[in-house]
């Protein structure tokens, strides 16, 4: 059953004959599929391998090796705190534990709206700026109490927080783009949420 | 000093305007009207640049070794696979002076006669795919990408490819294949990817840094940049110091001019809470501890080798004597185990079991031989059993805090850690 929309599985095509190996278009397309879905099931690495005319095996076999692709459904906002040791000098362990308790899961777990997924990664390459948390594209540094405050709680509401995110300089004037979302991602989770669970 | 960073202060120094506003792209114009490919590795060669990413491999010498007369395709790829632990000098380029590296990749690709460069960039880095994404638009725009390069007739694509998330593919063929659409596998060497490479073509694989270093070195001469830093070290680099300094952040500085002490007490402020240096990594995860003796080590190749560590990818994570150092190594190992692509056994088992016994030192339960077991494992784990560099890396961190902190240890036998297991004391 397809279920990617006919503009992802044009960008997918698209990439077929993009590099000097087909296999090459493999995690491009992995990554506009995740983006739309929110996830990759078996389902969508048959559809994606048949888009790109491999075999299944291809996308199965990456991933399992690369840690940004998700085999399950996470939640609408993905709290990703970086577990290593610059961080763990300037407080990552609490930061994941008043996570824990702000949001009331578990390391690894999702609230049970679904909105919030709490998970630890390996070294962001922010070790300067530290603790510090992935959120979607982008990485929010320096946090302290208020700031994780300020973010979760703009999120809870579908807002996007009120700090920028790293490398937003304000002489910049650049915005960043939105990630409080409402998009056909996160609306398409939702509504197989609602197919399996009968909930939104 | 300031080659690399030399724009990062600007406003919007990530767009084309600003970028040739402040000579971005001056010494492409010069080096497609001036000198033949062969000329610009020779320049490089002399200028005496190593590699920025880790192994501090001549750079020019790696570009001499592509053979031209292979009838195949030629390729550049860019590892900006930044994943090494403290590290995080090359997202300044890659979110603030973009143009700066397109110029050092399509410098590269002159030299060796590529018409293909890859930017690999790891997947998490979101703000850099997107700024150096739509640099690479412009430029193409501008026509410093694409077919006659500036009228030169010399034709350069570049193509910025998201990796995925995984440390292994910043070693340079695990990068390869991951470029491929597979698992980051490394390959077994020789052949070298200068001679089989991506797709089995030659490939010329070099760090952010380093190819953002190529501009500088053109403009202003190889003898210029061979006569800065010291020898065997030429030229600046970006230190990305950590943990308990008052300043943490990114130091571009002349190599073998500074000490490690200069560095912490002169650029970064000096230690938080005027606590002490307990011990400190100088290059990245994979470096060896150093302890507070020897802080007076200059920073270049050959001054902290011989204190047994590494220059690495120039990553300083400085701890305070409040640091449990078994706590630090078990982070490491743990992300080493977790970073292991499982191809070869001693690093697969090593990193493994190595971790499994450092949680018990840190949880209870520990042996005072568990020290011997775990020297023990290194030694199984290292000296060229692997395919890559990983397990010789991992070792490090485990042998270094055993040799320099064995009181460290021994207070976890066998209660596990008497601070509980915490590295920082700021509540939450």
């Amino acid at each position: 059953m397809a279920h990617l929309s006919p503009e992802t599985q044009e960008k997918i095509r698209d990439l077929k004959d993009k590099f000097p190996a087909r296999r090459s278009a493999v995690l491009p397309s992995l990554h506009y599929a995740q983006a739309e879905l929110g996830y990759l099931d078996d389902a969508t690495l048959a559809e994606v391998a048949a888009l790109l005319e491999v075999p299944q095996s291809m996308t199965t076999e990456v991933v399992s090796f690369y840690t940004m692709f998700d085999r399950q459904r996470r939640g609408k906002y993905k709290l990703e705190v970086c577990r290593n040791l610059s961080c763990a000098l300037m407080g990552a362990k609490q930061l994941t534990q008043y996570l824990e308790k702000k949001l009331g899961v578990e390391l690894g777990g999702t609230t049970s709206d679904g909105k919030f997924t709490l998970l630890e990664t390996e070294c962001l390459g922010a070790c300067g700026y530290a603790p510090m948390m992935m959120v979607g594209p982008y990485f929010y540094e320096d946090l302290t109490r208020d700031k994780v405050d300020a973010i979760v709680g703009a999120l809870a509401e579908d807002r996007d927080p009120p700090i920028r995110p790293a490398g937003f300089l304000e002489m910049d004037g650049e915005t960043p783009k939105p990630i409080a979302k409402s998009s056909s991602a996160s609306g398409e989770i939702r509504e197989r949420l609602a197919v399996s669970k009968g909930k939104p | 000093m300031r080659v690399t960073t030399m724009h990062i202060d600007l406003p919007r120094s990530f767009t084309l305007k600003v970028a040739e506003e402040n000579g971005v792209y001056a010494s492409l114009k010069k080096a497609l009207t001036q000198h033949k490919p062969d000329e610009i590795i020779q320049i490089v060669k002399a200028s005496g640049l190593r590699g920025r990413g880790g192994a501090g491999f001549p750079a020019g010498g790696k570009w001499s070794f592509v053979p031209k007369t292979i009838p195949k395709p030629r390729y550049v790829v860019c590892n900006a696979d930044e994943s090494e632990p403290g590290t995080f000098k090359d997202r300044i380029i890659l979110e603030r002076d973009p143009h700066l590296l397109i110029e050092g990749c399509v410098l590269a690709a002159y030299a060796v006669e590529s018409h293909q460069v890859y930017i690999y960039i790891r997947g998490e880095y979101g703000l850099s795919i997107q700024r150096v994404s739509d640099a690479v638009r412009e430029a193409y725009k501008a026509g410093y990408l694409g077919k006659n390069i500036l009228g030169s007739g010399f034709d350069c694509d570049l193509t910025v490819y998201a990796g995925a998330g995984a440390y292994i593919c910043g070693e340079e063929t695990g990068l390869l294949d991951s470029l491929e659409g597979k698992r980051g596998h490394p390959r077994l060497k020789p052949p070298f990817p200068a001679v089989v490479g991506l797709y089995g073509c030659p490939t010329v694989i070099n760090n952010v840094e380093t190819l953002a270093s190529v501009p500088v070195i053109l403009e202003k001469g190889a003898e210029w940049f061979a006569s800065t830093g010291v020898k065997n070290a030429s030229g600046p680099r970006i230190f990305a110091v950590s943990g308990h300094v008052n300043k943490p952040g990114l130091y571009e500085l002349e190599m073998g001019k500074v000490t490690l002490r200069e560095l912490i007490e002169d650029h970064c402020g000096g230690m938080r809470n005027g606590r002490k240096v307990k011990g400190v990594i100088p290059g990245g995860a994979s470096t060896p501890f150093l302890n507070a003796d020897e802080l007076d080590v200059t920073l270049d190749f050959d001054a902290i080798q011989a204190k047994g560590s590494f220059m690495g990818s120039t990553a300083v994570i400085v701890m305070d004597e409040t640091t449990c150092m078994v706590h630090a190594a078990l982070i490491l190992t743990r992300f080493f185990a977790h970073e292991s692509c499982g191809q070869c056994t001693p690093c697969r088992e090593g990193t493994h079991w190595a971790e499994t016994i450092l949680e018990r030192f840190e949880h209870g339960g520990a042996r005072k031989e568990d020290m011997d077991i775990l020297l023990d494992i290194a030694a199984e784990m290292g000296g060229g059993r692997t395919i890559c560099a990983l397990a010789d890396g991992a070792i490090g961190p485990i042998r270094s805090t055993i040799q320099k902190w064995q009181g460290d240890y021994e207070s976890h036998v066998p209660g596990g850690c008497p601070q509980k297991g915490s590295l920082c004391e700021v509540s939450w």
